[in-house]
């Protein structure tokens, strides 16, 4: 990370009061305040990030967070691996240009778990894996792991200098005997390694951290073909000469997106933390974030939640639209006018259908839902709006989706493992959904509380149910799109 | 059926084909041309051949080919966006089925609905069953119809979490045992698991399906199989319809 022009004395006092309660009105809800979080990893069937100094976050649902997790050591910004039965935490003492200085070394320590109340858990310590002497043009911080056909990789680096590789021992955490540093790229923060179908992909992050809402960090991602690079963006400028295509940029209200760390949550949904160095609904304070991954052209491309509003919701399987089961309404017109109309006729605007006009057919009570030709009819028109007070599940909290206008809900339908609208939102479990964004945009349904990777799929042309979702297949596949 | 709304317009060539296609017999061959005019519709065995007594299997797809067909009924429609869930479930009931229903017909049995309509027993020849050359070739009216189709599913084992897979041209009404299984409402194109049903229990033994299909104008067909829980198709079951 780099130290900005903040007086690095303000900065450790910063740090030092993270753990303050604060609105969860942004992203993730609970103690999100850390800096540097490292890879979020599963431990004891929680999630666990470790930050700058000493502390870290933990989450059962990935949505909301607490301090408590313990990593031994200070320093700044760690990473933590899983191999095996062993977490290897690596960590950076020193350097990062605090007191003028860059000597620094990248320590690792292992344990067999990361919850403090587990027997399990007791640091080990392994020792010095790399380091910087204060002199030359490198600076041994903010390291990352990466683990790939049985080798363990470590990044570090930061402004000063250059990015540098090496190679660790898996079993023991060690540097393995005779391995040399090999610089893979120049002026990045913040590094991480991912591995996809044959491509090394480095994460880094530019700008400067570290100033509250005035950070201009960014994450970019260069990749290779060897893990030793040559690492090059996507018009073919290397690292090592300053590229990296943009993945995560400021947002919104939160300000400077540093710090990438891959989560791979399986069944097609890859999401990345990373911290945010202000977010503005938080005293521009420094807090964790996860955020969708998207795959573009062989490319990592930040993804986005589902805003609240008023959508059409489309299978990818079929391209139907998902809609209440009604009568179909007619808007009135003679097919006529279209085909008998004179060059010189009037021109005028004919309005949309209402739920005025349509709603009256429909039901009162539960209506099942099918799928079928969007036509802009207010049966087609799902209002979905984040219940951020019913929790979430990684970066995203759960959602109502209901008929706009209307109080009609989407809902699980228990008796029958089938989805239906019922007439009213409760705020029952049942009428509450997870809506993940997949790595190719398009989004995953899923009932809160699901068991067995349940979600909403499209099993006909038409119809719609709740079945296993199947990462190779487009029938649990939806795209939102404003009328 | 999917085309423009239009009132269907039956011609006197329309007429004429139909009453020659109605003197033809269940055999192979092409479509019979006319002396004079356009070809003649093609036979039934064009599209179907006769059930026989020996149990039928599902295709390798799962479809289920063999069924009792009945004549086409008058419904005149002039067009299918009329076919609405509200339409579509007065129209075809089980008071509207021309019998007592849950009975299997037997083949040749006659019925009267205005005219003199017959149940025929076969297999198609296709994945679909195309129910316009069904009634082309017997002669009888093809657009503004009610059909019905019976037939039964004899399953060595229970089977739960089954799905029927059906689709038709136009809307339609299927059950399985007595129960609604699948409704296909509004004017419709054939595409093979368009609507599923919810999960359905195969009994192990005779399991009957009832579907009536309605059209105004255009071709009228439909498909139907049973998919398990992995939405495979299921095929280790015998189809027969006496």
């Amino acid at each position: 990370m780099r130290r900005s022009p903040i007086d690095p004395a303000l900065a450790a006092l910063a740090a030092a009061t993270l753990s303050c309660a604060a609105p969860a009105t942004a992203q993730l809800a609970g103690d999100v305040f850390i800096h540097d979080p490292s890879t979020v990893v599963e431990s004891d069937g929680k999630w666990y990030t470790f930050g700058t100094r000493g502390g870290g976050l933990v989450s059962s649902d990935g949505w909301t967070w607490s301090s408590g997790p313990i990593r031994p050591g200070g320093g700044v910004a760690p990473d933590v691996i899983r191999i095996g039965d062993r977490y290897y935490v690596a960590y950076a003492v020193g350097g990062g240009g605090l007191n003028g200085g860059h000597a620094s070394e990248v320590k690792v320590m292992w344990t067999r778990s990361l919850d403090p109340n587990s027997p399990d858990f007791e640091y080990h310590e392994v020792g010095t894996v790399a380091s910087s002497n204060g002199v030359e043009n490198n600076d041994a911080i903010d390291p990352a792991f990466l683990f790939v056909d049985g080798r363990l990789w470590l990044t570090y680096g930061t402004y000063f200098g250059s990015i540098r590789i090496v190679e660790l021992d898996p079993a023991t955490g060690q540097r393995v005997p005779g391995n040399q540093p090999v610089d893979i790229a120049t002026d990045m923060e913040a590094t991480a390694l991912l591995y996809r179908d044959g491509w090394y992909y480095l994460f880094g992050t530019h700008g400067t951290c570290c100033d509250g809402p005035n950070s201009t960090y960014n994450i970019r991602v260069g990749r290779s073909r060897s893990v030793l690079g040559p690492y090059v963006d996507n018009m073919g400028v290397p690292l090592l000469r300053g590229g990296g295509k943009l993945v995560a940029a400021a947002k919104g209200r939160m300000i400077g997106a540093g710090h990438f760390g891959h989560i791979d949550l399986g069944g097609g949904l890859e999401k990345f933390s990373l911290h945010y160095e202000a977010d503005m609904d938080r005293s521009g304070r420094s807090v964790l974030a996860i955020e969708p991954l998207l795959w573009r052209d062989g490319w990592p491309v930040a993804g986005s939640n589902i805003k609240a509003g008023t959508y059409q919701i489309q299978s990818e399987r079929s391209g139907n639209a998902l809609q209440l089961r009604t009568d179909f309404v007619r808007i009135p017109f003679d097919a006529r006018r279209s085909f008998m109309a004179g060059p010189n006729d009037p021109i005028t605007a004919i309005p949309d259908q209402t739920l005025a006009e349509n709603g009256p057919a429909w039901p009162e009570g539960a209506v099942r839902v099918d799928l079928s030709a969007y036509m802009v009819r207010p049966n087609q028109h799902w209002l979905v709006t984040p219940e951020p007070q019913a929790g979430g599940y990684f970066g995203a909290p759960y959602y109502s989706i209901r008929i706009a206008g209307t109080e009609r809900a989407l809902a699980v339908r228990a008796d029958v493992r089938e989805v239906e609208a019922v007439p009213r939102f409760t705020g029952d479990e049942r009428q509450l959904w997870r809506i993940d964004q997949l790595t190719d945009g398009t989004y995953r349904i899923t009932p809160k509380g699901a068991r067995d990777d349940t979600a909403l799929a499209a099993i006909g042309t038409s119809s719609v149910s709740l079945v296993r979702f199947d990462p190779d297949s487009d029938a649990g596949r939806w795209r939102f799109h404003t009328p | 059926m999917t085309r423009p709304w239009r009132p269907a317009q039956r011609s006197a060539c329309t007429v004429l084909r139909a009453l020659a296609a109605a003197t033809l017999v269940l055999a192979p061959g092409l479509p019979v041309q006319a002396a004079d005019g356009p070809p003649a519709p093609a036979p039934l065995s064009h599209y179907f051949s006769a059930a026989t007594d020996d149990p039928a299997a599902p295709d390798h797809d799962g479809f289920i080919r063999r069924w009792m067909l009945l004549d086409p009924i008058a419904k005149p429609n002039p067009t299918n966006i009329v076919f609405t869930g509200s339409y579509v479930r007065e129209a075809l009931s089980p008071e509207t089925y021309p019998g007592r229903f849950g009975t299997l017909p037997r083949p040749g049995a006659i019925t009267h609905i205005g005219e003199t309509l017959t149940w025929h027993a076969l297999d198609s020849r296709l994945w679909d069953v195309k129910l316009f050359n069904f009634a082309q070739s017997r002669g009888k009216r093809t657009y503004g119809v009610v059909f019905w189709a019976v037939t039964v599913i004899d399953s060595p084992r229970e089977v739960t979490d089954v799905r029927l897979a059906v689709d038709s041209n136009s809307a339609s009404r299927w059950w399985l045992n007595g129960e609604v299984a699948a409704e296909l409402f509004d004017d419709r194109r054939m595409v093979m698991d368009d609507v599923l049903s919810d999960r359905l229990t195969l009994r192990k033994g005779r399991n009957v399906i009832h579907g009536a299909i309605i059209n105004g104008p255009g071709l009228s067909d439909f498909c139907l199989r049973l998919l398990d829980a992995s939405g495979q198709p299921i095929r280790d079951v015998e189809v027969v319809v006496r």
